[in-house]
């Protein structure tokens, strides 16, 4: 089955973060879903994957958490394709996919825990995991995109931050870096093409994979608020009016650190914040209010009605 | 100014590196003492390659700088930028040395009773 086919009906696994800080992201993402004919099945009483509370405690239980979400959807759901918007969601069934293929260890505990909660072990390949990312520019490409843009993103100069844990590491994205029409593990595209094609012009950010400091923002807020400033400050330098974002952890950490790079330092910077489903679906036409932009701190209406976009 | 601030990213991840009891390598990656210095300090922590392409486009950065052109002054702005931000993302796992591989602080719980926890939890 080719991608366009199989990424057309996905198990959804939006992890916690979309249903808290994220809530934007996971509206704007079913919002995009529907404009574009796009299904999306929730994985039935998903579990945290993992994240990293759990993985920094025992890997083998985050792995068996990971393979869980992936042995319902593969085993109850009948799914083919997990779609995973989260980078730390998507990361960590990755890497439980890649554990459970190349380690026995992992496979005997995942299998051991399990059959302890009474569900078929997920066995390595029953699912691919894919990003929003690939969900969209596989699934309905850039061609298709253009010839549904409705409201032009033309003016809108935006830098893409994909954060570090979209592409890292290399080893558990072995689809990656396949050449022509793959992703790269060290200058990741998707998000530039999509938003291009939706007319959006992207600018040259250096720093579109750097760490955000996102998981150190409660016990070490003053380096990421640090870290934050420095990114917003190279988009600005850059020229964008906005980031755009795929990650829900990235995202609120950069509006809430931009937020207190100006209250703790006394550091103002202008950039906004949206994510590339709420870029997407204002060129499709969709409301912002369906997208959830005004569930963002950052305040992207201003920006979207100074270009002339509402 | 390019060099001065290639020099300033080498001392930096030397910092690192001297911090972890290593003697920074005086050899090249292509062409770069700084990605060598990066690949020899991600050896056995593989979440410092988190700073792997800042690394990269710091070399890229001076490579553009090499260049003369109406952009040099952007150019080294933005170089200056990444530079800083190897520099907070270094600090930052200074700080935390022995406590994290960069998503968690939690590491001393999972070196001291991990092993336990583990015991329990798969029986």
């Amino acid at each position: 089955m080719n991608k366009p086919t199989k990424y057309q009906r996905v198990a959804y696994y939006p992890g916690c973060a979309l249903e808290g800080t994220g809530h934007a992201y996971n509206r704007s993402t079913k919002a995009l879903g529907a404009e574009l004919g796009l299904e999306l099945d929730e994985v039935k009483n998903w579990n945290c994957c993992g994240a990293m509370e759990v993985k920094n405690i025992d890997p083998k239980v985050q792995t068996y958490l990971s393979s869980r979400v992936m042995s319902i959807a593969a085993n109850q759901m009948q799914a083919s394709v997990v779609m995973a918007p989260c980078n730390g969601c998507y990361h960590n069934l990755k890497k439980a996919e890649h554990d459970l293929a190349h380690d026995a260890d992992s496979r005997a505990v995942v299998e051991r825990i399990s059959n302890k909660a009474g569900h078929q072990t997920y066995q390595a390949g029953q699912v691919e995991t894919i990003h929003a990312l690939d969900w969209i520019k596989d699934g309905v490409g850039e061609d298709e995109l253009k010839r549904r843009v409705k409201n032009s993103l033309k003016g809108l100069k935006v830098a893409n931050y994909y954060g570090c844990m979209y592409t890292r590491p290399r080893h558990i994205f072995p689809e990656k870096d396949q050449g022509p029409g793959s992703e790269s593990t060290s200058q990741p595209h998707f998000m530039d093409d999509l938003l291009a094609a939706a007319g959006a012009e992207n600018v040259d950010f250096p720093l579109k994979t750097a760490c955000c400091g996102g998981a150190h923002t409660l016990s070490d807020s003053d380096t990421s608020t640090k870290l934050v400033l420095n990114i917003l400050r190279a988009a600005e330098a850059a020229g964008a009016d906005v980031i755009a974002t795929e990650c829900p952890t990235c995202h609120s950490g950069l509006e809430m650190h931009q937020v207190r790079a100006e209250k703790a330092l006394g550091q103002k910077t202008k950039v906004k914040m949206l994510y590339f489903t709420q870029l997407l679906g204002i060129a499709l036409g969709v409301s912002p209010r369906k997208l959830g932009v005004h569930e963002n701190v950052s305040d992207g209406l201003e920006v979207l009605k100074e270009k002339g976009l509402l | 100014m390019r060099e001065s601030l290639l020099g300033e990213a080498e001392s930096v991840l030397e910092e690192w590196l001297r911090a972890r009891g290593e003697v920074p390598t005086s050899e090249k990656s292509e062409g770069f003492r700084l990605l060598a210095l990066h690949r020899q300090g991600a050896r056995g922590v593989p979440s410092f390659n988190a700073c792997r392409e800042t690394c990269r486009e710091i070399a890229y950065h001076y490579n553009l700088l090499g260049e003369s052109d109406e952009k040099a002054k952007y150019r080294e702005d933005m170089m200056g930028l990444l530079v800083e931000h190897l520099k907070l993302f270094v600090r930052g796992k200074l700080e935390v040395e022995g406590l994290g591989d960069f998503c968690c602080s939690s590491r001393p719980l999972r070196l001291e009773s991990g092993a336990a926890k583990a015991e329990k939890l798969h029986g």
